[in-house]
């Protein structure tokens, strides 16, 4: 099989790393040859996999030994659970530097000393929520990850996140290979949140490929530092990340999407009731004009 | 070619423009125009300070090169670091001929380049700390500095460095100025805007610092000598002028400057501006905040000398006065010996102008005293004020242009065919190369001083072994020139 690599972006806090790395979990146990590379400079994409609070990085071995170019592959590349590989790019602390230029400059890395060999199946990058300038886009451009998977939940603005970020591959798509391959719904527990990203999903011209159920497993694994499919491989929700493995194996739905406008997907939200019919006639008045016009 | 009309002028624009996708031409219109003597404000006419085109050859430079090369490089007893990559400082370092008097390394700083050498992981993670260790590293091993310069690089605001912070803390620990400036050079259109950005940081960073320090005794004939770079020692052959007339120069900006003189300029009574378009920021400031007169002068050639010693002493006593016109009688024969020396081999020769924010319309009044005539001017980045006090000094229907291109120059040059051209550097071997004259008129091509009247007889002797070079002569080879002379003679 040839090398697939994706991306998955999403809304920060939205439950990336955590999806992820149980998704590359249960990939691996099913077989699968995978590796993780974190594009955050908090570095915590890897740490249910290596069981490790934040795994050494790229950025910062590099910065101790001089230059990138005085590092080895083995040096930045752990293996964990199920012979994942795992690299985390690294970054400054928050409010220094150009964290996005650790990861141009780590992913480039990992190119050039050949870290995607040939009996790789699968490369995930775990990019930092908002794509916020080029350099997280590093993963998307021509010849690194050609699926994109952006998770979501019901929650408006995860949604309005995913649009964007659907804006973004319509940049990338033009120029490169890279395609949105599905919605992953992390479940919030939000009144018919499936049927809803089925519908963003739908509008995006895409699917919603897994919907994953809340289940506290998860946080118990989590602070365990494992994934669910390690810590309790019996689990009701070890199997869902089976099934968006299976899913994924197989996906074939590969797509330029059709990003929303905001009034569409204003439209979506509110005959979903999760967005109130907007009134024009109480924008910029504060309470006490309010108050007034209701006493009139 | 005889002094064109107005029409043939408007004609050769309209010709050279015709080139350019429409959309370029008529941006490009904008910057050319025919010289109008009678038009009052030059925007009338002419746009200047705007965004160069992509796609042409513009000879601007950036907001970095204004800050670190222009305004605070020359200041000798600074380090000036450039923050960043090691390119900018590298490939600009000792280039712009700033003379100065001390011991380089020692005292003095002036050709010596600092640079905190961006890496990769600098970029990632910050620079500032190593911005910190590098200005303990450099007050240890040169102790005789009287303060340090941040000169930001284009990286220095994409990654957001608090330069600002590392300066104050430095500053205290140190005991000396340490001063951010941020002229990265991506900021503005040309090098113009770094002059601003550094004459800002001047005024924030250190013309206050003596202001409660009445240890320096000013007398009444304190002046000070504004935006010149000491090129070839310009400044030196000012200053003289000056103290001749009884005058006493307290600072000198900033060619062969220091700190000091930087600090007590306050205490002048005048400051006399000579590049207006690097240093009126300063010099409005000064007036504004310590009430300090200020006014231009230029001292290219005798005429503009003289004009500019008298409109000074002006400012003064009757004892200034007096002693202006002892100057200007005391050097009066030795300039009508050089005219009547190389005036009879440069009269009537026709030059054309290119160069930065003052000097295409400060060395006219030279030019004329050689009976010379400039029939072309502009300038890389002046701004419309600089334009006002052009139209004055140029011909009418003489050409002008604004942050001219590679292939407008060389059209210009083509039709005008002038005898003599001043420009850069980027423009010398293209020229030379058509045959024709050159002289650098920003570096005075390694010749120099011309300003005063030191500099005058200098200035004459350079124009004249330039113009009147035997090479001239010589560059048809031999058959070719046979060929030619007897296919004259058949016709």
């Amino acid at each position: 099989m040839a090398l697939r690599q994706c991306a998955i972006y999403g809304k920060g806090g939205i439950g990336k790393s955590t999806t992820t790395q149980n998704l590359v979990a249960a990939l691996a146990e099913a077989g699968k040859k995978v590796m993780i590379v974190g594009c955050d400079p908090k570095a915590d994409s890897t740490r249910l996999i290596l069981h490790s609070k934040a795994q050494t990085t790229v950025m910062h071995l590099a910065a101790e030994a001089g230059s990138v170019e005085d590092l080895e592959l083995e040096d930045v590349l752990s293996v964990g659970y199920a012979g994942i590989k795992c690299v985390e790019s690294g970054g400054p602390e928050p409010g220094v530097g150009c964290a996005g230029r650790g990861v141009i400059t780590a992913i480039n890395f990992l190119e050039e000393e050949g870290a995607y060999d040939e009996d790789l199946d699968f490369v995930f990058y775990d990019v930092l929520g908002d794509v916020v300038c080029g350099g997280f886009a590093m993963p998307i451009r021509e010849n690194k990850a050609q699926e994109i998977y952006i998770v979501v939940s019901g929650e408006m603005m995860a949604m309005y996140a995913a649009n964007n970020i659907a804006k973004g591959i319509v940049k990338y798509a033009s120029s490169g290979g890279v395609r949105l391959a599905g919605l992953i719904c992390n479940s919030r527990n939000t009144a018919r949140e499936d049927e809803l990203i089925e519908e963003l999903a739908r509008q995006l011209g895409t699917q919603m490929i897994h919907f994953v159920p809340r289940d506290n497993e998860v946080q118990r694994a989590e602070i365990r530092r494992m994934t669910v499919i390690e810590y309790n491989p019996k689990a009701k929700q070890a199997d869902e990340y089976r099934a968006l493995a299976k899913k994924m194996i197989d996906n074939k739905m590969f797509i330029i999407p059709t990003p929303l406008t905001m009034d569409q997907l204003e439209e979506v939200m509110m005959s979903f009731g999760i967005l109130d019919e907007e009134d024009e006639s109480i924008v910029g008045k504060t309470a006490e004009e309010l108050a007034a016009a209701a006493n009139a | 070619m005889s002094t064109m009309t107005r029409e043939e002028t408007q004609a050769l624009i309209q010709e050279v423009l015709e080139v350019y996708p429409e959309k370029a031409a008529k941006d490009r219109a904008k910057h050319l125009a025919a010289n109008d003597q009678s038009v009052e404000q030059s925007k009338k006419c002419i746009t200047s300070n705007r965004k160069s085109l992509p796609g042409v050859m513009t000879i601007r430079g950036c907001a970095y090169a204004g800050s670190k090369g222009v305004v605070w490089g020359p200041i000798k007893d600074m380090i000036h670091i450039s923050h960043g990559p090691v390119g900018c400082g590298q490939y600009s370092r000792a280039g712009r001929r700033n003379y100065y008097v001390g011991m380089t390394g020692v005292n003095t700083f002036g050709t010596m380049n600092f640079t905190s050498d961006f890496q990769e992981k600098d970029i990632v993670f910050g620079g500032d700390k190593k911005l910190d260790k590098l200005i303990s590293e450099i007050d240890q091993l040169f102790p005789l500095n009287k303060g340090i310069t941040v000169q930001s690089e284009c990286p220095i605001g994409l990654i957001g460095d608090d330069i600002e912070a590392v300066a104050k803390k430095k500053g205290k620990e140190l005991n000396k100025p340490v001063v951010p400036v941020r002229c990265e050079g991506f900021r503005g259109v040309s090098q113009s805007l770094g002059h601003h950005i550094a004459n800002d940081a001047v005024r924030d960073w250190v013309l206050h610092n003596r202001d409660n320090d009445n240890s320096f005794v000013s007398t009444p004939y304190d002046v000070t000598i504004i935006g010149d770079y000491n090129i070839g020692g310009d400044a030196w052959s000012s200053r003289t002028l000056l103290e001749e007339m009884g005058l006493r120069v307290i600072a000198q900006w900033s060619g062969d400057g220091t700190l000091a003189e930087m600090e007590n300029t306050p205490k002048a009574k005048l400051n006399l501006l000579h590049c207006y378009r690097s240093m009126n920021y300063i010099s409005r400031h000064m007036e504004e905040k310590y009430g300090i007169p200020w006014m231009e002068y230029n001292f290219f050639g005798p005429t503009k000398i003289e004009e500019s010693l008298r409109a000074i002493a002006a400012r003064f006593d009757d004892k200034i006065k007096a002693g202006a016109e002892r100057v200007i009688a005391k050097y009066k024969p030795l300039m009508e010996e050089i005219i009547a020396k190389y005036k009879p081999r440069l009269e009537g020769k026709r030059v054309m102008l290119y160069v930065g924010g003052l000097r295409p319309r400060h060395i006219i009044g030279a030019y004329e005293d050689l009976g010379m005539e400039v029939v072309g001017t502009g300038y890389e980045f002046a701004h419309n004020d600089d334009y006002d006090r052009t139209m004055k000094e140029m011909g009418n229907a003489t050409l002008i242009y604004d942050d001219v291109t590679g292939y407008e120059f060389e059209e210009f040059v083509k039709k005008i065919k002038p005898d003599l051209i001043g420009s850069g550097i980027k423009e010398k071997y293209i020229f030379q190369k058509m045959g024709i004259p050159f002289r650098q008129m920003h570096s005075w091509d390694y010749s120099g001083p011309y300003h005063g009247y030191d500099g005058f007889a200098i200035f004459a002797r350079d124009m004249d072994m330039t113009l009147n070079n035997p090479c001239w002569g010589k560059l048809q080879a031999p058959w070719k020139k046979q060929a030619a002379e007897s296919a004259s003679q058949a016709a």
